[in-house]
């Protein structure tokens, strides 16, 4: 770099009287006005508001400066904006300085003083730093202009239909046989009490038909590599044993199925049987079969009858026992993430007789069980009779420390609201007691529809459930009237909990494979908990539905539409701007000891053979997000952080002490 | 109804929010009914530290000197005798006479800990000599303290007097020091309790004996020779089950036993009921006039047709045994050791 005489202007904020009542700006603006290379400071009400940016774009045209520093808030809140300002001038947007004397100075101290002597050196610092800023390259990557979906519940078909609609190609992954998650599962819905089925099999339907989506069920993805608009994706499809193309669906091969009714539907969480040759629902999409070949005799045992009798029954030929995996291969742009969520398991709650008593029944088979659908059609029946009394208890496995899920999974109250007047409306007689700990009836026609339910003489009751005991045939729920301080005790003919919202249990496994995180709760991590809700800290990556944390179809949907713009955004850009903060490997310094490829979250390093037997680092400039974690990890200070160079660091350094 | 006091520990955290804390216990009644199950602690979904509150009151009660005399008359005992029993420590080991027993002196593996109830107790201490029967039939290398064993301070510290109990568990430290010991084996879950997750700086093993002899009979040390034709279902003391997660060694003991037929309550291990005999709940009743706990078992094991309800625990045994007496049930149902079933086997 030729050297240039390094003109910096400085920029005091006060943030109407966020800095100004803490700090005195004046005098911070004064203190540093002669500090070597400053040839002009200034101080300003708002620096981000319109007028303050022309102020710097006018100095830097008037006065040729080159550097730029503000002291104001949070490089987070407004760097980029300053960045854009001096680039709009003329400059590299990396030759501003942030000195932040809002959240480290003037939001955490009292004494006018000492605030403005800590705001005078914050500024000398960054005034230091910006006689040695270097100008950065900002490089582009194309990006292909494919998304892939992982998972294809609600949040994972609307992502796709929105994505595929613009016009991109989508593939969508999904692991069960049938698209459709949870709310395939569910009866009817809250507030409105649509059927599920209803409105969701026109969705599923179109995706099947899309002329823009590619549809991998029974599949999974087992390698990602790559970065934002080149992602390598690898997914395996397992074997269906059953030819895609020839299969009409008839259902002839489960009918004739040697395992037939002896197999526990997954679809109806066990409360149904099925064939090993199977279609998880009626309305399933793809509406075809499938051989299961945990249970197929034939898969398992080598031998089922004399021939399989599948394959005798199918008139269409489409069964094939010969079927091996596939590995599919993908060069995606952007991804979305959409696994969904996992049901709380309620035998870790003990005291409710989950598992013990058949008529302690969770939420989702509930949802089965009064499902026209479901095993019974819909009719709930306890021991062949109607049942008289029936308590739910809400919270199940939900704010409760107790199995570590502090948070509240959003969905129960009012799924427990509506399951009580779905009984209601089947069985009127019946005697419906809710035990709550709070009503949570946040949502659009929430408070009215649980209104409603109570009108139609369901009894909410405040107060944990303590226990459930077995009294003669029927179950005995106790508690406290916590209202009243009283305990109360309440008999049942069915008990139905509102289990929660847990994450996937392989969750792990996902966030190793997209080098994604989680937050405390177990769910993937959004970049910002409310400024950017839908993307990763990967970049191209986005999360939409419960796997970023519980909620219901609304919420869902309305991410799964975000989730899928900000994909569609980038790949409507078709080209994006990488890092330019990142790491540089000094190769003559690396004795390739692999530490940094260690440090990396991003998998950025890679040793290269430089000279043969001698390996050298070199940083993938796509991968890096500058996080110096390299840097730091390197024994041979080989690696250095642009923008954050050592010498950088130290003269700001200096300059405070 | 399955319930018994009206002790509401809610109450109590609610009228501490505001109110000069000593005077909330002083003016309500049921504080000394709370056994420190721990069922409630188990379950608060909010972690609150329901039985560390219930002790924190009571040692208030302590400290003013305002104690329902037989606690008054137990913690006094402890600090005499070592045992809250009243009687003396020259007495400690009479249980022990005519068996075969090292002094821990001697050197061995393992130190029985026998505990103030099966030292003293007349019942106990067959549950105590049964449990030396088995140890010696399996050739466990095993001494004991003698007269020199003193109290645990499980439930002292929970009358009320962690004084007390630090000094007990500072005495019993140096002690296990002085003869080097390194495994203790406890008759009572309340001692085991105690010195597993309460005694700082202990830096010896502990097990329950149900745990010493489960491992005894998986590898094969001890055989049965006798069966026990009857239908036997087992209570989960709350000290070893729901607040030390040891649910199945018991359970391997008694399914191992020729003839027994092992039959679960409704509220087995985690769901156990509490049979009202911890937290001091020995030496003082309940101010509530309904049923005991222990009626309600023994009731609940009835219901399943057991014989022998089984339990591993002093305080279990005798409440419940108790229960049998009184309600005169001795035709239909004896309360057994876990122990003294497997003597009687062997
Ligand atoms: C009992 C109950 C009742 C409810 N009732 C209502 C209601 O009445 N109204 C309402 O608004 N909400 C209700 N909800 C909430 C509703 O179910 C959720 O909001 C919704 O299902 C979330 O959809 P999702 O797509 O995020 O997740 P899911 O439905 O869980 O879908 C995720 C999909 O991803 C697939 N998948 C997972 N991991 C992978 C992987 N690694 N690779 C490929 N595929 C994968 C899964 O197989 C699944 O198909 C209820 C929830 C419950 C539990
Ligand atoms: S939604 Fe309601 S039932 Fe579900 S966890 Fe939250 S408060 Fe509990
Ligand atoms: S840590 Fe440093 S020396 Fe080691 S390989 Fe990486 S750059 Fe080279
Ligand atoms: S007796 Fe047990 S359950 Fe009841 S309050 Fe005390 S510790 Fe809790």
């Amino acid at each position: 770099m030729e050297s240039e005489e390094i003109k910096i202007g400085v920029y005091v904020c006060h943030c109407g009287i966020n800095i100004g009542s803490t700090v005195d700006v004046e005098q911070v603006r004064d203190s540093v006005s002669e500090l070597p290379n400053v040839s002009i400071s200034r101080d300003f009400k708002y620096m981000c508001s319109d007028p303050g940016q022309a102020l710097i774009r006018k100095d830097i045209e008037e006065r040729g400066l080159n550097r730029v520093v503000v002291a104001a808030c949070s490089p987070r809140m407004h760097e980029p904006t300053f960045r854009k300002t001096i680039q709009q001038a003329g400059l590299n947007p990396y030759c501003v300085e942030i000195a932040n004397i809002r959240e480290q100075c003037s939001w955490v101290h009292e004494d006018k003083a000492d605030a403005t002597d800590k705001a005078v050196k914050l500024v000398c610092s960054a005034v230091a730093k910006a006689s040695l800023l270097e100008p950065l390259e900002e490089k582009e990557v194309e990006i292909a202009p494919r998304a892939l979906v992982i998972g294809a519940g609600i949040a994972g078909i609307q992502a796709s239909l929105d994505i595929a609609d613009a016009g991109f190609q989508v593939y969508l992954v999904e692991r069960e046989p049938s698209i459709g998650g949870h709310m395939a599962q569910l009866d009817k819905t809250f507030p409105t009490l649509d059927c599920s089925a209803c409105i969701m099999t026109p969705k599923m339907v179109e995706v099947e038909r899309h002329p823009n989506i590619e549809l991998l069920t029974y599949s999974k993805v087992i390698e990602v590599g790559g970065y934002i608009g080149n992602f390598n994706v690898k997914v395996k499809k397992k074997p269906r044993y059953i030819n895609m193309d020839r299969c009409t669906g008839c259902g002839l091969c489960a009918e004739a199925c040697r395992l037939k009714g002896r197999i526990t539907s997954e679809f109806d969480v066990g409360m149904g049987k099925r064939s090993a040759s199977y279609i998880p629902f009626p309305y399933a999409v793809p509406s075809k079969y499938t051989i299961d070949a945990e249970h197929c005799l034939f898969l398992t045992k080598g031998k089922c009858g004399k021939s399989p009798a599948c394959k005798d029954a199918c008139t269409a030929d489409a069964v094939e026992f010969e079927q091996k995996e596939e590995i599919v291969e993908l060069d995606i742009g952007t991804i979305v993430v959409a696994t969904g969520f996992d049901l709380f398991d309620a035998t870790e709650k003990p005291e409710y007789g989950y598992g013990l008593y058949d008529n302690v029944l969770s939420g989702l088979e509930f949802e089965r069980l009064v499902s026209s659908s479901g095993p019974t059609q819909g009719k709930i029946a306890i021991g062949g009779k109607d049942p008289k009394d029936v308590v739910f208890v809400q919270c199940v496995g939900s704010r409760d420390k107790s199995v570590g899920n502090e948070y509240c999974s959003r969905v129960c109250c009012m799924y427990t609201a509506k399951q009580a007047y779905l009984i209601h409306e089947k069985l009127p007689d019946a005697r419906l007691t809710i035990f709550y700990i709070d009503i949570r009836a946040f949502g659009k026609g929430f408070e009215e529809f649980y209104d409603r339910v109570r009108e139609e003489g369901v009894r909410y009751i405040r107060g944990n459930v303590s226990e459930i005991i077995k009294k003669g045939d029927r179950l005995l729920v106790m508690a406290e009237d916590t209202l009243l301080g009283e305990p109360i005790d309440v008999e049942a003919d069915l008990v139905v909990l509102a289990t929660g919202i847990v994450p996937r249990a392989d969750v792990r496994e996902l966030m190793n494979l997209l080098k994604i995180s989680q937050s405390p709760d177990g769910f993937l991590l959004e970049a910002h908990p409310k400024l950017r809700p839908v993307d990763t800290a990967s970049d191209g990556i986005y999360i939409a539905g419960c796997c970023q944390g519980p909620k219901d179809i609304p919420d869902t949907v309305a991410q799964a539409k975000g989730a899928a713009s900000s994909a569609m955004t980038k790949m409507s850009q078709g080209k994006v701007k990488v890092e330019a903060i990142i790491a540089s490997v000094d190769p003559f310094i690396c004795r390739g000891c692999g530490r940094c490829v260690e440090a990396c979250e991003y998998g950025a390093p890679e040793l290269q053979e430089a000279e043969p037997g001698i390996l050298v680092s070199e940083v993938n400039d796509s991968l890096c997000k500058g996080c110096g974690a390299c840097a730091v990890a390197c024994p041979c200070r080989a690696i250095s952080m642009k923008h954050f160079k050592n010498e950088q660091i130290f003269s700001q350094i200096e300059a405070v002490i | 109804m399955f319930r018994k006091s009206h002790f509401n520990i809610r109450k109590f955290i609610y009228d501490a929010f505001d109110k000069d804390m000593a005077k909330v216990v002083f003016e309500k009644v049921g504080i000394w009914d709370c056994t420190t199950c721990s069922a409630c602690l188990n379950k608060c979904p909010k972690g609150v530290d329901t039985v560390g509150f219930v002790t924190g009151l009571r040692q208030l009660m302590v400290e003013d000197g305002r104690i329902p005399p037989p606690i008054r008359d137990a913690l006094k005992s402890v600090s005499i005798h070592k045992n809250p029993w009243k009687i003396g420590a020259e007495e400690r080991s009479k249980w022990a006479e005519g068996l075969e027993i090292k002094n821990i002196s001697e050197g061995a593996d393992i130190l029985y800990f026998v505990g103030c109830t099966p030292a003293y107790d007349a019942r106990l201490q067959k549950v105590a000599r049964a449990i030396v029967g088995i140890m010696n039939k399996a050739g466990v290398d095993f001494g004991i303290l003698g007269n020199e064993e003193g109290c645990c301070g499980s439930e002292i510290r929970r009358m009320g007097d962690p004084w007390t109990f630090e000094y007990l568990a500072k005495e019993n430290i140096e002690t296990f020091k002085k003869y080097n010991i390194r495994k203790v084996v406890t008759t009572s879950p309340h001692c085991f309790n105690t010195f597993k997750n309460e005694y700082e700086g202990a830096d010896f093993e502990v097990q329950h004996y149900t745990e010493l002899i489960a491992g005894l009979i998986e590898e094969g040390r001890l055989a049965f020779s006798r069966e026990i034709n009857k239908t036997v279902t087992y209570h989960d003391p709350c000290f070893l089950g729901k607040q030390n997660k040891i649910f199945d060694p018991p359970r391997k003991i008694l399914a191992s036993i020729p003839g027994v037929k092992l039959v679960e309550m409704d509220r087995a291990r985690e769901r156990s009921l509490c049979c009202e005999g911890g937290g001091g709940r020995m030496w003082i009743e309940s101010e509530d006039s309904e049923d005991r706990l222990a009626k309600i078992r023994v009731g609940e094991a009835m219901c399943v047709q057991a014989q022998i309800l089984a339990t591993a625990c002093p305080f279990c045994l005798l409440t419940l045994e108790d229960v049998v007496k009184t309600e005169e049930l001795e035709e239909s149902i004896e309360v057994l050791d876990i122990a003294e079933l497997v003597i009687k086997a062997l």
